[in-house]
């Protein structure tokens, strides 16, 4: 049960990692831009795309991942300029409905280029093969990259936004837009550059999970709930909040998930335990986000309006 | 984008009409002016270019033509599955010069969107505006039972290239459905009976909706060992990592999964990744030839239970996959192979009645008999119209040239009678 514990504990970790990536640049475009995206689940689809057509093209898996990185961050500069800057005066419900369009449109596009038929990358020989973790149970070397990688990026997102005069830009923008602008900020040069790199970051998430989950068009959808489901855990516009949901999320869905039925079972009947389980697993991470909200409202960390 | 059958069709001028769908989704209809003189098509099938909208080819004289329509998921993640069906159901006619029975083949092909609501009111315009015989579909089991009522109560023969629900085997069986495919229950049951002898305890897993329960049922019905566990995943569910960590936990001595399409694609690999070699995988639905173009080299070696493979050894049947696979560059699926057959098991019965499918007692009769050489060798309808065929359980391989394919291991039933046969009326 132990080694089931350490392993199961480092999957959920890796979830989480994965799904902060996602929700950084989400929880930001809603925190500081006052935007609810619903393309970005698209954002991240669109990267495990964009970097299984650059590892064809390339060979290498790493040098695909790289290319796809300034051409996620292009589209999202690009769609920032062409769509979403439009929206900022608007209501809630239009943003809604543009970018659901959106997410629409670029789920099709991305089926009329490359068809519905999932496409699949090969992990590079040295990260191909599983390390000995606790007893005779093995943890892929890939999945330690990811957790790896996702931390390097929280860490990097957490200086930037902690130490920086752009963080500091964007923690006063969740804060109080108008303020920023007022003193003299281009509130439009910011917004562009919050947009693309969160959907650089979405972007970065998908093709970091190509090689386990290869790509789909409606990759992004599932993506997409859990995200919202982490900002609004976090506060909405906060980092930190984002990264400590997102490992929640990750860590309570993948071990209810495994022992949810094992602890049920030391209370009922075997069969009823597993079945009771089985429906339970799913609506955890809901059960968990209610529980928060009604302790507390606005989010574990919400941003000081 | 046409492709004409028998005659030229040069000379005719093509239309192009959109319009709206009641579901948002943009029809194209693809029309050859059939006012122009010069047109003299004896059967004419053209395919939209997004290979979405309705086919519609020319009406000269209802009596030396038969309507078919082809329903099948051909959007979505699962329009693999349906392009496979399509390709198949479209080769035989190509072979056939766009006849079938002797009659000039109309088809009007429709997407069904694998949504049941969708596809219902596909049927419908499918028995008002186009005024089909047949219909040759669909591809998944919710749609399946939810089209062959209101197409059958029309009159119109349907033909299921794959599923074949437990109701339409037995209970609510129904004269005017034919399943060229197999019971739904059969290849998990083929599995479960192979497995008795190879493994004590086995780990199951599908995903948590109906079909997943009902393939985990077929297995358990023939296993005869231990259940180790039994697993059911959400169906958007892309990472397993917390399924395969109990796996590892659970050591079993071989796991049976039933992991449709891109949830299979997912699983093999992720399955391979994390060092769990040393067990054995038996499936079904998992690792096949829509599927293997992206599990590739990860899926070798995993196991499968079919009535059909690429490699399975009729001459009817390399004719057909040498002819696919020249025609659309790729290995052939069950659903091909299926959707194959029921082109030519539609043209036994046409020519068996003279071409008059206004006698339907005796067109049903017809298809009864499938006096037809199926590719998988022989192959009859029990009473009440599913098939009696042998079944195997197949193992993943590299071909030659590079390719990925199920290989035939063993034949394990022969002519097995399905589970809810007994409870159908009909005889």
């Amino acid at each position: 049960m132990t080694n089931l514990l350490i392993l199961q504990t480092l999957n959920g970790l890796q979830f989480g990692i994965l799904l902060f990536l996602v929700a950084a640049g989400l929880t930001l475009v809603f925190g500081v831009m006052d935007v609810i995206n619903l393309a970005h689940g698209a954002q991240y689809m669109l990267g495990a795309y964009l970097a299984a057509a650059f590892t064809a093209l390339t060979g290498s898996f790493a040098l695909g991942l790289l290319a796809a990185l300034p051409v996620a961050l292009a589209f999202g500069l690009l769609t920032e300029r062409l769509v979403i800057r439009r929206l900022y005066d608007r209501s809630h419900l239009d943003q809604v409905l543009v970018t659901f369009g959106l997410m629409l449109m670029i789920g099709e596009g991305v089926r009329m280029i490359w068809g519905s038929a999932p496409i699949s990358v090969n992990l590079p020989q040295v990260l191909s093969g599983s390390v000995p973790v606790y007893g005779n149970l093995r943890y892929p070397v890939y999945r330690l990259v990811i957790l790896a990688a996702g931390l390097g990026a929280a860490g990097l997102l957490g200086w930037m936004i902690h130490r920086t005069r752009l963080g500091m830009l964007l923690r006063a923008g969740a804060s109080n837009r108008d303020m920023v602008s007022a003193l003299g900020t281009d509130i439009n040069r910011l917004f562009l550059l919050v947009f693309g790199f969160g959907a650089m970051l979405a972007g970065f998430a998908g093709a970091m999970m190509l090689p386990l989950v290869s790509a789909e068009p409606q990759m992004g959808d599932t993506v997409l709930i859990l995200t919202f489901v982490v900002i609004v855990i976090g506060g909405i516009g906060s980092i930190r909040g984002a990264f400590v949901a997102a490992l929640l999320v990750g860590l309570v869905d993948t071990l209810g998930r495994s022992f949810g039925p094992v602890l049920l079972r030391t209370v009922m009947e075997p069969d009823a335990a597993s079945q009771m389980g089985r429906v339970l697993a799913p609506m955890l991470i809901y059960i968990l986000m209610a529980l928060i909200l009604a302790i507390r409202p606005a989010g574990l960390f919400p941003v000081r309006q | 984008m046409s492709m004409p059958f028998g005659q030229g069709i040069a000379p005719c001028t093509e239309r192009f009409d959109e319009e709206q769908s009641p579901s948002g989704h943009r029809k194209r209809r693809h029309n050859e002016n059939t006012n122009n003189g010069e047109c003299k098509m004896k059967a004419s099938l053209a395919i939209s270019g997004l290979a979405l909208g309705t086919m519609v080819g020319a009406a000269p004289l209802a009596a030396d033509e038969v309507n078919v329509g082809v329903m099948l998921t051909l959007s979505g993640s699962a329009a693999v599955l349906g392009e496979q069906g399509r390709d198949g159901f479209l080769l035989a006619l190509d072979e056939l010069d766009g006849k079938l029975g002797g009659l000039d083949a109309k088809v009007t092909i429709v997407d069904d969107e694998q949504k049941p609501d969708v596809a219902v009111n596909r049927a419908r315009e499918l028995i008002e505006s186009e005024g089909v015989d047949f219909v040759m579909g669909a591809m998944y089991s919710n749609v399946q039972m939810a089209v062959t009522g209101p197409l059958t109560q029309a009159g119109v023969f349907v033909l299921s290239p794959n599923p074949g629900p437990s109701a339409l085997a037995g209970a609510e069986c129904n004269p005017n459905f034919f399943a060229v495919s197999y019971q739904n229950d059969q290849p998990d049951e083929v599995v479960g009976a192979y497995v008795s002898d190879k493994a004590q305890r086995v780990f199951l897993i599908a995903p948590n909706y109906q079909a997943g329960k009902d393939h985990l049922t077929g297995f358990k019905r023939t296993f005869t060992g231990e259940i180790a566990d039994e697993v059911y995943v959400s169906l958007t569910q892309m990472d397993y990592s917390a399924e395969l960590a109990q796996i590892a936990a659970a050591s079993p001595d071989a796991v049976f999964a039933f992991m449709p399409g891109g949830l299979g694609v997912n699983f093999v690999r992720q399955f391979r990744q994390a060092g769990l070699d040393a067990i054995p995988v038996y499936s079904t639905f998992t690792v096949d030839e829509v599927t293997l173009p992206a599990q590739q080299q990860d899926a070798v070696g995993f196991y499968s239970g079919s009535d059909w493979a690429p490699d399975l050894d009729t001459e009817r049947n390399r004719a057909f996959v040498q002819a696919f696979e020249a025609k659309y560059d790729r290995v052939p699926a069950s659903y091909a192979a299926h959707a194959y057959d029921a082109a030519y098991l539609m043209d036994a019965a046409i020519r068996a009645v003279g071409g008059d499918l206004s006698d339907k007692d005796a067109l049903r009769a017809a298809l009864k008999a499938a006096e037809f050489e199926s590719v998988r060798g022989e192959f009859s309808f029990n009473d009440n119209h599913f098939p009696l065929q042998d079944f195997y359980v197949t193992q993943v391989a590299q071909r030659e040239d590079g390719r990925f394919q199920t290989q035939v291991v063993e034949k394990v039933l022969e002519k097995p009678v399905d589970a809810y046969a007994a409870e159908c009326a009909m005889n």
